[in-house]
């Protein structure tokens, strides 16, 4: 089936098995690489992805779900070289190890801080819910939200 | 700390929270781990495993699959039998060690064993195939506890050894009969250490490709030892080691589970060699589960000798270790770690240990963050525990009544050990101050008064780090570096070590740039490619800076030297000094910077006498010891006595790793290990039913701590630094796991002691909780 969507500003158009994984159409036919596998059963949060404005685990999603979306991943984030703030925050605070979770983190962080331009340190927590950190032990994502947060409020 | 040459102030970044120069390409998602790695023509494996823990393969038909769309390969474990066996690099005397082909011959021994693969031009056909395989088994009774593996009649897991013994080991430490016979109290207790999944959140994936004319192969694979996988692999293909190149790309966690060497690592070279074409294969999380190792699995009976006054005498352990249904990389050793380190951070001189190895129906034990360590720490710390409840002895005044005295170190242990330094009291009192014990106690009295289930735990772990000396380890305790000063003066640094999340990217930066008084931005950390970087052992038991740092460290210590002398001929002086990133003469104060020095020595236009051109030193480093890292934690918990639910009120953790290269780093290690900790003390468990189904296989059954579910971790610290070696660290990566387990359970077991509980085994599940409020109520 023949799709069509906008991903990171680019257009793309591809003809898919309908069975295709929208986390595999990014990785493998967009050469999006950025977002990644955890699990393939929407249980790790390590593939998700923006898909018109919210964040979805692109492994719960086929491709031919997302003609016609518009969908950001990690890659698409920073613009012209700036980092996102959210990305300079994990960078300041150590928000990451392996770096793994880390694109999937990000994009469910930015859900998290639009929808809790001040969040508390519980609803970061259950916000985060959904996506597994074997490395941090998470005080330090915590930590990049909230000083991700007390930048956009300067 | 500054220093000042020729009039520059060069912060030291030594000691600096600097965030890691290896972040920029993981927010931003462009870096490289082995599924990212796409090559022309490449196809893709999918195994078919075995549903069944113990089975007579009967027949296996192929022919669907061979003709379903895409696929170009089916194999057998007829076909790759000539492969050499999956290695066991551990030995102990009288080690029954089972041959592991990679793909099973004739029987299968755990679910999830490898019994055919197939190739396909992609995933999905692959898979399809895959479900194409029919393989007919006769199922064969099978085992999967280990203590009932060991008990007469079970099903033998290998026929060859009937009684299901791996392996035994005893040790002897000074006089333990006599300790037992003095002491006042004996107190007993059995308590397990129940397997575990190290789950890193990458799993595992290999992408292999031969170069016939060459009779070259290239191996990604996401791996800490990137140096044995290719020793070790070369040799079960029976390639040239110089012609098998192992890169390893980024990792996405490891945690032990990727200190190893698997089935699939070698089936895919051999694969790329038959098809002749690039192979992937990536685990999916449910072959993760399955088919990576498994940590601990340890059932320990504990017995502690002791005077009245809390001294304790003497220690007696009995391991039953889970093995599983073979030995993988370290399998038999990871127990005998729990040996060494068995009296924790106490002075007693007499201990007895004896383990046994069971096989059972199952994925293999190997090494999960801590590797014995964990066990045994959890072992003692319970034991104080316990022994301070029999005595009514407060818990940490019995630990401060035990511990090594400051002036004991160096300190030989009855196991063998010589503990390199410690202050043990140090951050038992720093801890006991943050909680402030004395109201915490009055408070927690007040509480139950009310009702309420709050208790107190307390974990004075000690373990060993630095892994290791040779002569302690399996593969050489060793490891290198090659530090090269390029002509522009900018420094590239190869470490043998692996790290994949540790952040020697920029700790190693911070300790070239201190001694060439240069900038971090000027130094460039490259690890993980056999044929860039020189033989290395890899990262793992908290190995990383303390060996592999050290390494750089001495091999800048060579290239000092060596600028001094191209300083010196370029100032014609003989009298210079190398500092703040200038070589200076010390009588007219001209100086020379590095970048011009370096281009000296590689133009060569005046060679130093009995000097070489370039800038370049490799080291390899043989620590003279382990390092002992230390610390206290101690946990405040409150039970929902409805629920049974263990909730963590506080977390304090006073670490002691020596000196602090990258506090920030120190800090993100501990919390991970803490929260690795507090997921096996309260959820996580790997569990098998009696035919060795693993019933906990799937994220949806096993429980990894997610964000909610960590307490708030309050972290800091004493600095004791190792004498091991000259940076004075000792290491931090398993410290958090090692420490944590006994301070939730001890917490817990606190709070529930008006029922007179005394213990319980981990994983503390509300389940678990619930039935005992509710027998006691
Ligand atoms: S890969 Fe999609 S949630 Fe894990
Ligand atoms: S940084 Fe490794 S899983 Fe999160």
């Amino acid at each position: 089936m023949k799709i069509t969507c906008t991903i990171n500003g680019k257009t793309y158009s591809n003809d898919v098995e309908t069975r295709l994984l929208l986390i595999h159409y990014l990785r493998e036919v967009a050469q999006l690489t950025g977002s990644h596998v955890g699990c393939e059963t929407s249980l790790c949060g390590a593939c998700t992805v923006e898909v018109n404005g919210k964040a979805v685990k692109s492994c719960t999603m086929f491709a031919v779900q997302a003609d016609g979306a518009k969908i950001t991943t990690i890659e698409g984030l920073a613009s012209n070289g700036t980092l996102h703030p959210l990305q300079e925050a994990f960078w300041n605070e150590h928000g990451l190890q392996c770096g793994f979770c880390t694109p999937g983190m990000i994009m469910a962080s930015k859900q998290i801080l639009e929808r809790y331009p001040n969040p508390t340190e519980d609803e970061i927590r259950h916000g985060l819910a959904g996506n597994v950190c074997r490395c941090t032990g998470y005080q330090h994502i915590v930590n990049a939200l909230k000083a991700a947060a007390a930048g956009a409020r300067k | 700390m500054a220093t000042t040459i020729a009039g520059v102030e060069k912060e030291k970044l030594v000691g600096k929270r600097l965030r890691r120069r290896e972040d920029p390409r993981l927010i931003t998602g462009t870096a490289t781990y082995v599924d990212d790695i796409h090559l022309e023509d490449m196809q893709y494996a999918a195994i078919v495993r075995s549903p069944h823990a113990a089975a007579r393969i009967l027949s296996i038909e192929i022919a669907a699959a061979q003709n379903s769309p895409g696929v170009i390969a089916v194999f057998t474990g007829k076909d790759t039998e000539k492969v050499g066996g999956v290695p066991c690099g551990a030995s102990l005397p009288g080690l029954r060690v089972p041959h592991h082909n990679v793909l099973a011959v004739g029987r299968v021994y755990f679910v999830g064993h490898p019994v055919a693969v197939v190739v396909a031009k992609d995933r999905y056909m692959a898979q399809d195939a895959a479900d194409l395989v029919e393989v007919n088994y006769e199922p064969l009774p099978a085992v999967a506890d280990p203590e009932k593996a060991l008990a007469p009649g079970a099903a033998p897991v290998h026929p060859e050894w009937p009684d299901n013994v791996a392996f035994t080991f005893h040790q002897d430490g000074g006089d333990v009969d006599k300790a037992f016979a003095e002491a006042d109290v004996v107190v007993k207790q059995r308590i397990t250490s129940q397997r575990l999944i190290p789950m890193a959140m990458e799993t595992r994936g290999v992408v292999a490709e031969w170069h016939g004319a060459d009779r070259q192969l290239n191996l990604y694979t996401s791996t800490q030892i990137p140096h044995l996988v290719r020793t070790l692999v070369a040799t079960m293909l029976g390639l040239d080691e110089n012609r098998v190149r192992v890169i390893t790309p980024e990792v996405g966690g490891g945690f032990g589970s990727k200190l190893n060497v698997y089935a699939e690592e070698a089936l895919m070279g051999w694969i790329a060699q038959k098809i002749q074409k690039p192979v992937k294969w990536i685990e999916t999380r449910r072959e993760n589960f399955l088919c990576t190792i498994h940590g601990r699995g340890h059932v320990d009976y504990y017995e502690l000798a002791a005077k009245r006054d809390g001294t304790i005498l003497g220690i007696k352990l009995k391991i039953i270790q889970d093995v599983g249904a073979y030995h993988q990389l370290l399998t038999p050793a990871i127990p005998t770690l729990s040996v060494l380190m068995m009296p924790g951070i106490y002075k007693t001189q007499n201990i007895r240990a004896d383990i046994v190895g069971a096989f059972t129906n199952c994925m293999p034990t190997d090494a999960y963050r801590g590797a014995g360590r964990p066990e045994a720490t959890h072992g003692i710390e319970r034991m104080v525990d316990i022994l301070a409840d029999e005595l009514q002895i407060d818990p940490a005044e019995i630990r401060l009544k035990n511990f090594v005295a400051n002036d004991q170190f160096p300190f030989h242990t009855a196991t063998g050990l010589m503990y390199d330094s410690g202050n043990y009291a140090a951050p038992l009192k720093k801890a006991l101050d943050l909680v402030d014990y004395g109201k915490l106690r009055q408070e927690q009295a007040d509480a139950r008064k009310q009702g309420k289930w709050i208790g107190i735990g307390i974990s004075t772990y000690g373990e060993i780090c630095a892994i290791g000396p040779s002569p302690a380890t399996p593969a050489g305790g060793w490891e290198s570096a090659t530090v090269k000063i390029e002509p522009s003066g900018k420094v590239t640094i190869m470490t043998g070590a692996c790290p994949h999340g540790q952040g020697e990217e920029t700790t190693f930066a911070q300790i070239a740039a201190d001694e060439l008084g240069i900038s971090v931005d000027d130094v460039l950390v490259v690890r993980g490619d056999t044929s860039i970087v020189q033989y290395g052992i890899g990262t793992f038991g908290s190995r990383g800076t303390a060996i592999g740092g050290t390494a750089v460290y001495f091999a800048l210590q060579d290239l000092k030297e060596k600028i001094k002398k191209f300083g010196a001929v370029l100032l014609e002086s003989d009298d210079v000094t190398f500092s703040g990133g200038n070589v200076v003469c010390n009588k007219t104060g001209q100086s020379k910077s590095l970048p011009e020095v370096a281009a000296s020595a590689y133009r060569a236009m005046k060679l130093p006498p009995n000097t070489e051109p370039g800038l370049v030193s490799t080291r390899f480093w043989e620590p003279p010891n382990f390092t002992f890292p230390f610390g206290t934690h101690i946990v405040v918990s409150e039970i929902d006595g409805q629920t049974g639910e263990v909730k963590i009120r506080r977390y304090v953790a006073v670490d002691d790793c020596g000196n602090r290269i990258n506090p920030l780093i120190i800090d993100g290690q501990v919390h991970g290990g803490i929260a690795q900790g507090i997921g096996q003390a309260l959820w996580e468990q790997a569990v098998y039913d009696d035919n060795g189904q693993l019933l906990s296989g799937e994220l949806t059954d096993y429980a990894v701590p997610r964000a909610h579910m960590m307490p708030w971790i309050e972290s800091e610290h004493t600095t004791t630094p190792s004498p091991v070696n000259p940076l004075g660290v000792k290491g931090v990566g398993e410290a958090g796991t090692i420490g944590c387990s006994p301070a939730v359970v001890n917490s817990v077991v606190d709070a529930l002691s008006p029922l007179g509980v005394r213990h319980i085994d981990m994983p503390l599940t509300p389940e678990k909780i619930w039935h005992i409020l509710s027998k006691g109520a």
